[in-house]
């Protein structure tokens, strides 16, 4: 009988039973997860996906069975994936994200930042110069909706009132909430996604961001208020600001990587410095919702300036401690 | 990539899967096959609807307790920390858990992967949902709220277009890649489920032993075909449906004129022809591989030996 066999069903005869058990394993392991398999089976399996790799470059030279070849290229696929796919826990995932990766990425894209704190400046400079100059141009920075009564012409005492918690006013919680899901998070997140569109309208919706801060500091420092717009400002601007300017900071240096991709392919590129910009984003929302807790309850509860100073401040030491000192250590060695 | 289109060995349907190659860190190359974008935006679907279940369950018992517990404002401050976690955290954590798939993922049978055959890291996964934030979400808040969230006029209509161009990225490249594909490195590809079926040389070998050759065939006869023929006609073998006999015989007609196969076959007779044929040109396509020559259809006469 041998010598009538051919030599691609010998082949196939000598080694299927490896195949087998090795799709047995697999399919074990796709199911409930690699923790399934007892350690005799996870010790086995890279040996039985070596060998059926083997098997799949030998069979594409010499067996002209189809059913085989696809059956080896869809069995090392699947033995592929599980082996080289995500197997860290989750929580240590999230973990490792929160003490490594965001403040690694934050500092990676530090060049980006430096340039969207020069726009951004540059915007609350302009506008804080112009308005001051001429009351007229504070409309073209603030948008009216937004302004609610803070105008030019307004008493100190109206801009006072706005400055400061009135009994029965709009809850902290819609403030919360807004905050939260509306306009700055979605500004952050806008700058990030533009930086798709090569840059441009990152820097362009920065400079417009720090244009509006800016008319808004020549319309209360024109009465005066200077001292205590800052305080309900920073109480939470200090955290928001900068998230804004990460996600600026981020969204650029997508455009930079895909524009200017040194060695490396465009698309390569891209996906290696992009991750770093999408994880900076990522502590963005995060610092988006710690803005949000804290215009909502802190700014409503703490009325006083110097403690609004205090907190705003502090906070600011704290993300700029997480991002400048986190992180720094040996990743530690586990899989 | 040769061929961009493959047979299923369930029919001899032809569909137009994009296949790929990723080169594994032992250096073969393996096919993959792309998902597509139907199935990826109904995996989508899915996980949000899934995600719209979690959200009004978790949002209704927290607000019952709190109420019941007279807390209520904070039950409020914990459904907004809700729906936060929820849509962050539902792709990532899944993808994590399940190795490159959500729920939606599982049941359309489509998985994440590198993009550059190397280990799927929780990097490439965070930032491809992080991603969502500006490509399903952004839109969503974009459409629905009006001017009154700040971003107005003219530049509401920009952040619209902006937003629904992010969308669309999938539909602009050859890889369906979407905006958090690019930046992740990833690829989204289609499970990979093939059963080993017998050999078709086996029930050969089997009754060769038996009775010896049935059909003999001459190299002229077996020169007629070669490696397209030879698979599809495996393909047909393997067809058991009736249809397939149908086809089958069909075939056999169309092989014995080509061959000029000098005795009548009876149509009960054709399957153990067909596969004699095969066999027996199997083993030859086979054996001249073995010599390095390659004959991929019957019209590659070139290397065919005379």
């Amino acid at each position: 009988m041998a010598a009538v066999s051919s030599k691609s069903y010998q082949f196939r005869m000598a080694r299927q039973d490896k195949w087998l058990q090795l799709e047995e394993l697999v399919g074990k392991a796709e199911k409930g997860g690699i923790q399934s398999l007892t350690a005799a089976q996870v010790f086995e399996l890279p040996h039985l996906y070596k060998a059926a790799l083997s098997s799949l470059s030998v069979a594409r030279a010499i067996s002209l069975d189809r059913n085989v070849v696809d059956y080896l290229e869809s069995l090392t696929a699947r033995a592929y994936f599980l082996l080289y796919g995500h197997q860290r826990p989750v929580w240590e995932a999230f973990r490792r994200l929160m003490v490594f990766l965001l403040p690694n990425a934050v500092r990676s894209v530090r060049q980006e930042l430096m340039v969207s704190v020069l726009v951004f400046f540059l915007g609350v400079i302009a506008a804080y110069v112009l308005v001051q100059k001429n009351p007229d141009w504070y409309f073209t920075f603030v948008d009216q909706s937004m302004a609610a009564g803070r105008q030019p012409g307004a008493s100190a005492d109206q801009l006072r009132a706005t400055l400061y918690p009135k009994e029965g006013g709009t809850s902290s919680l819609d403030i919360f909430a807004t905050s939260l899901f509306t306009h700055n998070a979605r500004v952050g997140l806008m700058a990030f996604a533009l930086g798709f569109a090569l840059g441009v309208p990152t820097l362009w919706l920065l400079f417009g961001n720090g244009a509006t801060l800016g008319a808004f500091l020549a319309l209360f420092h024109s009465q005066g208020l200077l001292y205590e717009l800052g305080g309900w400002l920073i109480i939470h601007g200090s955290t928001e600001i900068l998230a804004i300017l990460l996600c600026g900071a981020a969204g650029l240096a997508i455009a930079r990587h895909y524009i200017f991709p040194g060695r490396l392919g465009r698309m390569e590129s891209l996906a290696l410095f992009g991750r770093q910009a999408a994880l900076v984003a990522f502590g963005c929302i995060t610092m988006f919702l710690v803005a949000g807790l804290l215009e909502g309850f802190a700014r409503q509860l703490v009325t006083s300036d110097v403690v609004r100073y205090g907190v705003g401040l502090t906070f600011l030491a704290l993300w700029g401690l997480y991002y400048l000192a986190g992180g720094r250590g040996q990743e530690e060695a586990v899989l | 990539m040769s061929r961009a289109t493959s047979v299923r060995p369930d029919g001899n349907a032809e569909h137009q899967d994009k296949i790929r190659e990723i080169i594994t860190p032992e250096g073969v190359a393996l096919k993959v096959t792309l998902a597509q974008r139907g199935d990826r935006a109904t995996a989508v679907l899915i996980d949000l609807v899934l995600l719209c279940i979690a959200l009004v369950a978790g949002a209704i018992s927290i607000l019952f307790l709190s109420t019941l517990l007279g807390i209520s404002r904070l039950g409020i401050i914990l459904v907004i920390l809700l729906i936060f976690a929820l849509r962050n955290f539902y792709f990532m954590f899944f993808e994590l858990k399940w190795q490159g798939q959500t729920p939606g993922k599982r049941k359309m049978g489509i998985k994440v992967i590198d993009r550059f055959g190397k280990p799927l890291t929780s990097e490439a996964i965070f930032a491809r949902n992080i991603m969502r934030e500006i490509e399903l979400f952004l839109p969503i808040g974009v459409l629905f709220s009006g001017s009154a969230t700040g971003v107005t006029g003219l530049m509401q209509f920009f952040a619209f277009v902006w937003a629904a161009t992010l969308v669309c990225v999938p539909m602009f490249n050859r890889d369906n890649l979407r905006a958090g594909d690019l930046v992740a490195g990833t690829l989204v590809v289609r499970e990979p489920k093939i059963i080993l079926a017998k050999d078709m040389m086996e029930a050969g070998e089997a009754q060769q032993a038996e009775q010896g050759a049935a059909y003999v065939f001459t190299a002229d006869q077996l020169n007629a075909y070669g490696i397209f023929e030879l698979q599809t006609l495996e393909t047909l073998l393997r067809n058991l449906s009736s249809e397939g006999a149908m086809k089958r015989l069909t075939a056999g007609r169309a092989i014995i004129k080509k061959i000029n196969w000098p005795d009548p076959v009876t149509d009960r007779q054709m399957e153990d022809f067909l596969s004699c044929y095969y066999h027996a040109l199997r083993k030859r396509l086979e054996g001249q591989l073995l010599m390095g020559k390659r004959k991929e259809d019957k019209f590659d006469t070139e290397k065919a030996d005379t």
